[in-house]
Formats: structure tokens, C-alpha cells, sequence
């Protein structure tokens, strides 16, 4: 259900606006703004299920946290 | 301080008996006591209730009773005081920083005796109850009665207590044990009391003034007069306001109970041209957690005795009203000898998933009151933050979730549908009230549903139905009693003039709905079957799957 496949039309400016948007912020207020987007995103998904699954799979992605993910 | 409020003083009096025996024993005369107490008293049941105090509850502690608690107090009759006294309140304001973020109204539904919530300082409500204890002739109220050793015995419970005129023993069949947060029965009994500390401090400061906020609840999160930290503002009656400050962990507790003190931290808040007097200073820590099982033997745990939840969501004194309601009819029938003693392990199986839902519930509110870690106060106001521009985030913002009424899903006393609704009430549910008319004169449904017998709640005129098998059901202790509902006024039926009755019970001509004496549902047909009926009231008064069966024939 959580779908890892390629599917952005323009990867690039993905990369470019996330980290333009964070330019110049500390970082208590970096950390606010990608809750914020997270959260506008999880609503635009209207998965909890589908979210979880992000949430493994980020924590899965990196030897530091991935003690943390489901077995 | 205080002044809105005269403490009645309740006389000690000596009790002469040594060893005596008593069928049920309540320890800790609190609004969960007293109201077990006059339930079983309602139920021809006599109860002695012993209390250290002699006095109702030292301050205004559990303010917010929920609809399920104030229907229940209105079958115990002290529900119309309740509402007169008490304040109605709908709204609720959230704010972040010097800025509200949204309101929520809880637009309650038309068509019911009770709102969503009225405030009451719990004194008054444990006052009209010891009255009513009194009134009923079957309660014994015992002052200044500690209880100084409690064992376990096979028939029952020894007890010793201890009174300003010495100490005595006395045996009770069964112990009711509603001592609240700190129970002393469960201490005795060394039953371990595990879950979630939370390391955070609460001050709370009752204040009397004549001010021109509204009746309605007020949450701020980080505000400028409070910085880093939650407040709670509720109106109760008398012009008396419960204002709640988050200390967080390191606050001193002595020193934050210093008048001054307190007195600016309120002034900080209302401002410098707001008159006002403390009524009532309290620092608290909270934890939530339960006892395993809260039957033990002849022992069962109520209230705060069995389980305890932060305050966010009023959901302590709700939930042990709901003990009280559960346990009192149960507890009735096996020493009416109606139902077999297997009927007070349900008790466990109905109550301790209610108390799960409400550990949950106000679990999740204080750690989003009281965020852990960066992350979570990042996404904490993330989400206040957003809440303020879009609709989404709002149900994202907890500062409380408020109590609701426990559905019994998996109850063991249900008998599971076997037919299709859409909707209505499923077994295990409470009653829903609507709007009646009884010869001609304006009444509410749950006026005649529950108390001392099983409701059977016939959607149809009497002659609809079979008087004879009716009659037949009518007999013996706890048995089922009709009501009849019908669309048009109709001689010998509640007349549901509005339809609300059959809408929220998805009825039809002939639906047949059986509650128990606590008003929730037991089981439900489309069609009334005589044999069917017998067998889920066997089936919720606990006796085994085989015996329904044989005993329903």
C-alpha cells in the first residue's frame, strides 16, 4: 500500500523547495515546519495505515534507527 | 479562604456491636460510595457505608459530569438538582501563545432530559447523596470510621475499624471498596497498582470572581501569562472558576500552594483590574494505571480505588460513576438471590475495557498537554499551528479527550444480534434518551427503563402483543417489564411524538429491545419472541449458556 516505486515528475525541485524552505530557519523552527508538512501530508493521504507504513520504512532506511522499526 | 461553600459536619456515632455481621460494606463514603450505596438502597438492598471524614468532598475535585453520569444520578433521583445547580456549558476554546487557534461547540443533540456536560463542585452532588442515603432508611452512614485491617475470608471480609470511641470488628459479605486513589483496602491486600507516572505537576486554584467570561471551556497551551505551560479554565456555580496551571516536574509543591503565589499567577492571567478570591489550592501529579482485576474474591474495587486516569477529559469521577452504576444491580440480584454469583465477574469483563479506553484516552491528552521530547513538542505545535488555518488539524489538538459513556462490546451478559440494523443501539450500549409523551404529558424514555427489573421495549401498541406470555415474563425477581412505544398516542404506551425514540433505536413496528436494570442493551429482535426474551435476560444476569437454555425451556 505504500507505494516506493519512482513516481515524481520532477525529483529535483522536489529536493530544491524542501530545503529552500528550511533556508535560514533555526533549527526549533525547522523541526515545527516538517511537522507541519508531514502533517498536511498525512491528511492529503488519509491513511493512518499508509503513514504507519511511511514510518517503518523511514526508520528501516538507516542502520541508527532501524532497532526502532516492526519486526 | 474558601466561603461559597458550608461543609455540613456529619455526628460520629458509636456503634455498640462487636463482630457483627453485614451483608455489604462500602469503605469511603465519596461520590462513588455513596452513589453504590443508594443504588443497592434503591434496589431493597441495606449497605453500611464507613467513612474517615465526617464531612463531603474537601474541595471541588471531579466538576465535570458527562450525560451517561448525570442520566445515572438522574435514576438515582438527583438529577434535576444537578441541573439546577449546576452550569451547562457547549463550547470549548482552544488557544496557542496570545492567539486562539479554534472553537469547538459540542452542539448537543435536541431531544434529551441531560446536556453533554454540566460543572458542579462534587461536594454538592456527595451532599445530595448522603441525603438521599439517609432518605432511603437502608443505608447506614458510619463518620469518622477508619478502616484499620482488612483479611480476606472465604464467606466474605473481616474488617476492624477504627472510631473516636474505639475500634471494632465487623464481618461484611462483601466489600465495596470506593477509598479512592490511595485505597487502603488495596494496600492491605498488597494487589500491585501498575501503569504510566507522569512526571508533571498540576496546580489547581478555584477562584471566586464576577467576571464576564462564559460558560465554557477554555485551553491554553504556552500562553504569555503562563509561559511553557498548559491552563485549564472551566466555570463552575456559585461564580466559583477552576483554573488548572501546568507546573511541569520541578515545581516545588509546597511552595506553589503559597496563596501569594497562586494569587499572581491568577492576576497574571486575568489581569490587574479583575477581582477575585481563592477558594480552593491544589498541587497534584497524576499517573494512570489499574488494578488487574477488580473483583477479589468478596472484595470489588470502585473509582479511583480500581483505576486512576489524569484529569484531562473528566474522565475519574465519570468512570467511577459508571463502577457504581455497573456493579449496584449486579451485586442486588446475587443477594436476592436472582442471578448466580458468576454475574459479579462480568463486573471485571464490562468495567476494566471502560477503564482501558479512558487510561488510553487520557494517556494520549497528557502527553500531547505535556510533550516528552523536542519532536514531540514540534509536532505538538505543528499541529496548534495549523489548527488555526484548517480544519484538518483541529481533531489533531488534544486537550482532553471528553468522557464518553462505555459501550460493553464484548460483554458476556449480551445476546449478539442475529437480524440486520442499520444502526440504533448495539447490545452493550447505554440507553439513548428521546423525547415521550405519557397520557398527554411531556416525559423522557429513560424515566421507565432499568431500575428493579429488566425493560423490554415493545415498539407497537399493547394489543400488538401477546398479553399472556407478557404476564408470564412479568413474574419473580428482576423480571422483565414492558414499554410500550407507539407513533400515535395509544391508552397503555409512551406516545413518541417526535419519532426520536424510534429513530435512535432503529426501530420498526414490532422491534423488541431488552435493557438491563442499568439501562444499557442487552439484546435486540425485530420481532418479540417469548422464549428468545427469557433466554438473554437468563443469559444477562450470568447464568451459563447451557442453563439458559434449559431454564428458558
Amino acid at each position: 500500500m505504500l507505494e516506493t516505486t519512482p513516481r515524481l515528475d520532477d525529483p529535483d525541485g522536489l529536493f530544491e523547495a524542501l530545503v529552500e524552505a528550511h533556508r535560514g530557519l533555526d533549527p526549533e523552527a525547522s523541526r515545527r515546519l516538517d511537522a507541519r508538512i508531514i502533517l498536511l501530508l498525512a491528511n492529503h493521504i488519509g491513511s493512518v495505515a499508509v503513514v504507519r507504513a511511511a514510518i517503518d520504512a523511514a526508520l528501516n532506511a538507516a542502520p541508527d534507527t532501524r532497532a526502532k522499526a516492526a519486526p | 479562604m474558601g466561603g461559597t461553600y458550608t461543609y455540613p459536619r456529619y455526628a460520629f456515632a458509636a456503634v455498640g456491636e462487636q463482630g457483627a455481621r453485614h451483608p455489604v460494606v462500602v469503605v469511603g463514603g465519596g461520590m462513588v460510595g455513596l452513589a453504590v450505596a443508594l443504588d443497592l438502597a434503591q434496589r431493597g438492598q441495606s449497605v453500611v457505608v464507613l467513612d474517615d471524614d465526617d464531612t463531603v468532598s474537601i474541595g471541588s475535585r471531579a466538576i465535570c459530569h458527562a450525560k451517561r453520569s448525570l442520566e445515572i444520578y438522574g435514576r438515582l433521583g438527583v438529577g434535576p438538582a444537578l441541573l439546577r445547580k449546576g452550569v451547562i456549558w457547549n463550547v470549548g476554546k482552544v488557544f496557542f501563545h496570545d492567539r486562539q487557534v479554534y472553537a469547538f461547540d459540542l452542539l448537543p443533540e435536541p431531544g434529551h432530559e441531560y446536556p453533554a456536560f454540566v460543572n458542579l463542585q462534587q461536594y454538592y452532588l456527595e451532599e445530595w447523596l448522603v441525603d438521599a442515603c439517609r432518605a432511603s432508611g437502608l443505608v447506614e452512614l458510619r463518620w469518622k470510621s477508619r478502616v484499620a485491617a482488612v483479611a480476606n475470608r472465604a464467606d466474605g471480609v473481616a474488617l476492624t475499624v477504627a472510631t473516636p470511641a474505639g475500634s471494632y470488628d465487623l464481618h461484611a459479605d462483601w466489600l465495596l471498596a470506593c477509598d479512592g486513589a490511595r485505597s487502603f483496602v488495596r494496600e492491605s491486600l498488597g494487589l500491585p497498582f501498575v501503569g504510566k507516572v507522569f512526571r508533571d505537576r498540576f496546580l489547581i486554584a478555584d477562584v471566586v470572581m464576577q467576571a464576564a467570561f462564559p460558560a465554557e471551556r477554555w485551553f491554553w497551551f504556552d500562553p504569555p501569562f503562563h509561559p511553557g505551560g498548559s491552563v485549564l479554565l472551566h466555570r463552575q456555580a456559585d461564580n466559583v472558576w477552576r483554573i488548572d496551571f501546568q507546573l511541569g516536574w520541578d515545581a516545588d509543591p509546597e511552595a506553589e500552594k503559597d496563596p501569594e503565589r497562586v494569587a499572581g499567577r491568577v492576576r497574571a492571567m486575568l489581569g490587574p483590574d479583575v477581582e477575585f478570591t481563592l477558594e480552593w489550592i491544589s498541587v497534584y501529579t497524576f499517573r494512570c494505571r489499574r488494578l488487574e482485576k477488580f473483583r477479589h474474591g468478596r472484595t470489588i474495587f470502585l473509582g479511583d480505588a480500581a483505576h486512576q486516569v489524569s484529569p484531562f477529559g473528566a474522565r475519574g469521577g465519570n468512570g467511577g460513576t459508571q463502577d457504581a452504576d455497573n456493579l449496584a444491580w449486579k451485586l442486588a440480584a446475587v443477594l436476592q438471590g436472582a442471578a448466580p454469583e458468576a454475574l459479579l465477574d462480568s463486573y471485571d469483563a464490562e468495567r476494566i475495557p471502560a477503564a482501558d479506553e479512558n487510561i488510553l484516552n487520557s494517556t494520549r491528552s497528557t502527553d500531547f498537554i505535556t510533550p516528552k521530547n523536542h519532536a514531540a513538542r514540534a509536532y505538538r505545535d505543528a499541529a496548534l499551528e495549523l489548527a488555526e488555518h484548517y480544519a484538518f488539524a483541529r481533531p489533531l489538538v488534544n486537550s482532553g479527550r471528553l468522557s464518553r459513556p462505555a459501550v460493553l462490546r464484548e460483554s458476556p451478559l449480551s445476546t449478539p444480534d442475529r437480524e440486520d440494523w442499520l444502526g440504533g443501539l448495539p447490545p452493550g450500549a447505554p440507553a439513548v434518551d428521546a423525547p415521550v409523551r405519557r397520557d398527554g404529558a411531556d416525559d423522557w424514555l429513560l424515566h421507565h427503563l432499568g431500575g428493579n427489573a429488566f425493560t423490554l421495549l415493545l415498539f407497537g401498541r399493547p394489543g400488538d402483543f401477546p398479553a399472556g406470555v407478557l404476564a408470564q415474563l412479568g413474574q419473580g425477581r428482576l423480571p422483565v417489564r414492558p414499554v410500550f412505544v407507539t407513533a400515535m398516542a395509544e391508552e397503555g404506551a409512551l406516545h413518541d411524538h417526535q419519532g426520536l425514540a424510534a429513530a435512535r433505536y432503529d426501530a420498526r413496528p414490532g422491534t423488541a429491545i431488552l435493557l438491563r436494570p442499568d439501562q444499557h442493551v442487552a439484546a435486540r429482535w425485530r420481532a418479540f419472541e417469548a422464549a428468545a426474551v427469557a433466554q438473554a435476560r437468563l443469559a444477562a444476569l450470568g447464568f451459563a449458556a447451557a442453563d439458559t437454555q434449559r431454564m428458558a425451556g
